[in-house]
């Protein structure tokens, strides 16, 4: 067993970055619903955070060795939690996602995304070849098949996409066979355009019941109508923003779910095009920072942990912004650390516990 | 090297070897560089909405916040003389359909017809009707909503954001088609109204189209002001951002007596006729009545293309507003006219008489008197008094076309009064010139004849009428009647007569009633009123002899009749469609006369009361000018 790493090996940089984003977070969830009956949010976020941070340093000072040990009971009791939500979860906006502990809503599907980091890492760690081989590659796939389907007959698509790129950053890491990889670019190729020939040519009854598979909140003015104003909240901002607490897009509701899904529309439309920035390059260094801990990881297992959160993390990021301009259809993905969310925030935290856990488990031996 | 089975299996593992060999650095690079040109990618995005299309965004969000919910102004209320309300308005809501969203309209449209107890098919033609105009200008849907129309639009504006609440003030007119032709009626502005105004009127005003309506609509309309507010995504007002008051149009009074008013709409009832009753000195309408009429209210809000078709096709013609429009011949009230004409030129002298057979030979063809025993020897005077036929044949001949129609147009014929009404007729009188213009026909002698008894091609409107026997005994002073209290600059033609000439004609109308002639039964006690009967043929009555339809052309039977006897304070002329003998009518002049001179009567004796009391104890005032 390794020693406990020391306080004084704790990456600063990457708390000041999250601090930041949370800051950031906090203060448009605070201009979103100040002025309404959600009054106050951004304090049950802040106590969230802390509790974020609590489950962050404990995963720090656990050996993440112990972890992968135990990877295959987490995966049971993950798929297990999963189909006890499906049979009794709570329901809540049209979808079977959550446990009540203790008077709070869990989102299972988000300690899933933590066990099937973990579960992958481990599963990546123990290839041995230069390249993986056909097996692999199915068994990685139905490892993260599972899951996914069982969180996307929630019905969440959002998330059970999410846990995809974990294994798609680690397949690509442990390195694919030529053949291989000329396969799924050939499948991509093909695949995309069938799918934009579905997009737009089903009849319209049909595009309706799939709106209502993923969208099963929505309104009667349908998402369409979410994605223009979250459009028009960003651009209207321009430049520098209308100013905090200023956005009309914002403060009348008409950007839909201001305060999580769609915090980067309210942001864009109160601090502009600026403000975009400045959070857009966070998440950048963010991740840079997450790819260089990697890079600094003792051994492949660690690299695997900590590249599968960076993967999460970038994957969220991404969809997010690209649906806030209406690039990416709306999946309900929210923005890690900005968005409102107890098990999001939760999971973020506990993710980059791993990560610390990682980073200090190097200097030690 | 427990890969594959034994990782699943064995769950109790305790030592676990990984690989412990370093990856490439190489691959996790790639992965810093695919997040940063991601994020350059994203960032791209954000500026092409923020600042290459902003503007647009920025329009749409203003677009989105704000709301111009129009202030309506109310309409200036119109009063009879003594200030008693003719028309008023009563605060109503429409139900708007705002259509800037096409999808969301046509996802909610079953909606909105359930909840509205409107048929689906009947919106959607709306709809289509308007897709020319602006989609941001809401169509009415629902004009008059009922309380629970309101309820529901309240309810539903989260889910239903296209319904929109407008209050307007409706206009309530007097019921059973009081005064209805004079008031006139409002509604919606056409878009042939909307091209002429020069953007002054917007759709959807309220604009008087008949009418005093119409006439004075500048003065009645006001100008609608408008709020605007800004609304949150459930279309809830959140703060109003600045208000532009409406500016409620004037009201105005008018120089009608609800009185008389009342009393000629029931002499009328359901006979077809009009009574206008003037005061020719001031020119002022008391009275103006005309049926069959139709009830402003039953399209005050919005009437049906077939509602509108039956009120014009009506053979009864109810929109016509016969007091102004109907151009009849005017039969006997005509020898008015031809007396006072053979008095001014002298020609035949005043001393003239006839012997009247009850008929007379001209130009080969007879013409027959009302009274087929005749009048015996008849003097001017008789001759009114009478209403002899053959009397005015003679006069006729002798004057010639060209006088008469120099003197009925100098009385006040053949041309417009002027009266502040839309549509008014001039009436017409004959000439050998307008025969040859129109007819290129030389003017038959003959027809001379049948003019000089207010047939052949004579025709003047109940209102010419009035003003014209009323102005020939006020001595020759034509006042332009109309109907606004404060007409300004109403107009007078003095036309010089011999103090002679309206002495004998006035004369002669005073027998008509007072000395046993053609209105003997219409005399009232202490009143001199004084008038002219008339029948005007509408066919001929050769070609009524041969058709043998009698009754289906039943004269009209005419009286204009005024008081006093010089310088008379009111006019009345009656005409009542197919109502025969002109002295059957009369009593309905005298009706209104009578009850001008009570009014008149009672106002005196106020007066004097309120004189007595104002000196004694003015406190007890109030109770006594309370009317009996």
């Amino acid at each position: 067993m390794p020693e406990r790493p020391k306080f004084g090996d704790f990456d600063w940089w990457l708390m000041g970055i999250v601090g930041a984003i949370c800051t950031l977070g906090l203060l448009q969830i605070y201009s979103a619903t100040h002025n309404g009956n959600l009054a106050g949010m951004q304090w049950k976020q802040l106590i969230w955070i802390g509790v974020g941070i609590t489950g962050m340093l404990v995963f720090m000072r656990l050996d993440y060795h112990a972890m992968l040990e135990q990877a295959p009971l987490l995966y049971i009791i993950g798929i297990a939690a999963l189909l006890a939500v499906l049979a009794m979860g709570h329901t809540r906006f049209g979808s079977r996602r959550w446990v009540v502990i203790g008077g709070v809503f869990l989102q299972v599907s988000e300690v899933m995304k933590l066990i099937i980091i973990i579960v992958l890492a481990r599963f990546f760690s123990e290839v041995r070849t230069e390249e993986l081989t056909l097996q692999d590659l199915v068994k990685a796939g139905i490892l993260v098949a599972i899951p996914a389907l069982l969180i996307l007959v929630e019905p969440d698509l959002g998330t059970a996409l999410a846990l995809l790129p974990v294994a798609g950053v680690g397949i690509y890491l442990a390195g694919m066979r030529r053949k291989h990889t000329l396969t799924v670019v050939a499948l991509l190729l093909v695949l995309s355009p069938v799918a934009w020939h579905l997009r737009t040519h089903l009849k319209p009854y049909q595009q309706q019941r799939i709106e209502t598979f993923l969208h099963p909140e929505e309104s009667p003015r349908g998402s369409g109508y979410q994605i223009l104003q979250s459009e028009i909240a960003v651009g209207s901002g321009g430049l520098w923003g209308k100013g905090f607490g200023k956005g009309s897009q914002n403060q009348l509701g008409f950007v839909p779910v201001r305060y999580s899904d769609f915090i980067l529309a309210a942001l864009a439309e109160e601090f502009g095009f600026a403000g975009v920035l400045v959070a857009l390059l966070l998440y950048l260094g963010l991740v840079w920072r997450l790819v260089e801990s990697a890079q600094k990881a003792k051994d492949r297992a660690g690299m695997f942990l900590v590249m599968g959160v960076a993967a999460i993390l970038g994957f969220h990021v991404l969809v997010n912004a690209a649906m806030v301009i209406g690039y990416m259809p709306v999946t309900g993905i929210p923005l890690p650390l900005m968005s409102y969310g107890g098990s999001s925030t939760a999971f973020v935290f506990l993710a980059l516990g791993l990560v610390m856990n990682v980073r200090m488990t190097r200097f030690v031996n | 090297m427990c890969r594959n089975g034994a990782l699943f299996v064995d769950l109790r593992v305790t030592r676990w070897f990984g690989n412990e060999e370093q990856l490439p650095k190489g691959r996790l690079a790639v992965f810093s560089y695919a997040a940063a040109a991601l994020t350059i990618l994203l960032l791209a995005g954000f500026w092409k909405l923020q600042v290459l299309e902003t503007g647009h965004f920025t329009d749409l969000a203003e677009r989105n916040r704000i709301r111009t919910v129009p202030i309506m102004a109310p309409r200036g209320r119109m009063l009879d003389r003594e200030g008693r309300v003719l028309v008023d308005n009563y605060p109503s809501f429409s139900i708007l359909l705002l259509r800037e969203d096409s999808h969301l309209l046509e996802n909610t449209l079953p909606q909105v017809a359930a909840g509205l107890d409107l048929p689906v098919d009947d919106l959607r033609e709306q709809i289509t009707a308007a897709a020319a105009e602006p989609k941001f200008q809401p169509i009415v849907i629902k004009p008059e909503a009922t309380q629970a129309d309101i309820a529901f639009v309240e309810s539903h504006r989260a889910d239903l954001p296209v319904l929109e609440l407008l209050m307007v003030h409706r206009r309530r007119y007097p019921s059973g088609g009081f005064l209805s032709h004079a008031i006139g009626y409002v509604s919606e502005v056409n878009q042939q109204q909307l091209a002429e105004s020069n953007g002054r009127y917007r759709p959807g005003d309220i604009t008087g189209r008949s009418g005093l309506e119409r006439e004075y609509n500048d003065v009645l309309m006001g100008a609608d002001g408008s709020r605007r507010v800004m609304v949150d995504s459930m279309g809830k007002v959140a703060s109003t951002l600045e208000d532009t008051e409406a500016v409620p149009g004037q009201s105005i009074q008018l120089t009608i007596d609800y009185d008389l008013q009342a009393i000629a709409e029931s002499d009328l009832g359901d006979k077809q006729g009009a009574i206008v009753a003037l005061d020719p000195q001031t020119g002022e309408v008391l009275a103006m009545a005309s049926h069959p009429a139709p009830d402003p209210n039953d399209f005050a809000v919005r009437i049906s293309s077939a509602q509108w078709k039956s009120l014009t096709d009506d053979p009864e013609h109810p929109l016509l507003n016969r007091a102004i429009q109907a151009q009849l011949a005017p039969g006997s009230v005509f020898k008015i006219i031809v007396a006072t004409a053979m008095l001014e030129s002298g020609t035949p002298a005043e001393d003239f008489t006839v012997s009247c057979p009850g008929y007379a030979d001209f130009y080969g063809r007879t013409f027959h008197c009302w009274q087929k025993g005749g009048h015996g020897s008849v003097d001017l005077h008789k001759a009114i008094v009478q209403s002899c036929d053959v009397f005015f044949y003679n006069v006729g001949k002798r004057l010639g076309i060209d006088r008469i129609y120099q003197y009925a147009t100098e009385l006040g014929l053949g041309r417009r009064t002027g009266i502040d009404l839309p549509g008014e007729q001039p009436g017409f009188i004959p000439s050998p010139a307008w025969k040859e213009r129109v007819y290129h026909q030389q003017w038959y002698p003959g027809e001379t004849i049948s003019v000089s008894v207010g047939q052949g091609a004579v025709v003047t409107t109940p209102l010419q009428m009035a003003y014209s026997i009323g102005g020939i005994a006020m001595g020759g002073t034509f006042v332009q009647p109309h109907l606004l209290k404060d007409f300004p600059s109403v107009h007078t033609q003095r036309v010089p007569l011999r103090e002679e000439t309206i002495q004998r004609v006035t004369d002669g109308m005073f027998g008509v009633v007072n000395e046993g002639g053609t209105a003997a039964t219409s005399r009232l006690p202490n009143i001199e009123l004084c008038g002219k009967t008339g029948s005007a043929q509408v066919i001929g009555y050769d070609t009524r002899d041969r058709l043998g339809k009698a009754a289906e052309f039943k004269e009209n039977a005419w009286f204009v009749g005024y008081a006093p006897r010089r310088n008379p304070e009111i006019a009345v002329a009656v005409i009542i469609q197919g109502g025969g003998h002109g002295g059957t009518v009369a009593p309905v002049a005298a009706d209104i006369v009578k009850a001008y001179y009570e009014k008149k009567q009672h106002r005196q004796q106020n007066q004097t009361a309120v004189n007595f009391l104002s000196r004694t104890e003015p406190a007890t005032m109030v109770a006594t000018m309370e009317p009996r």
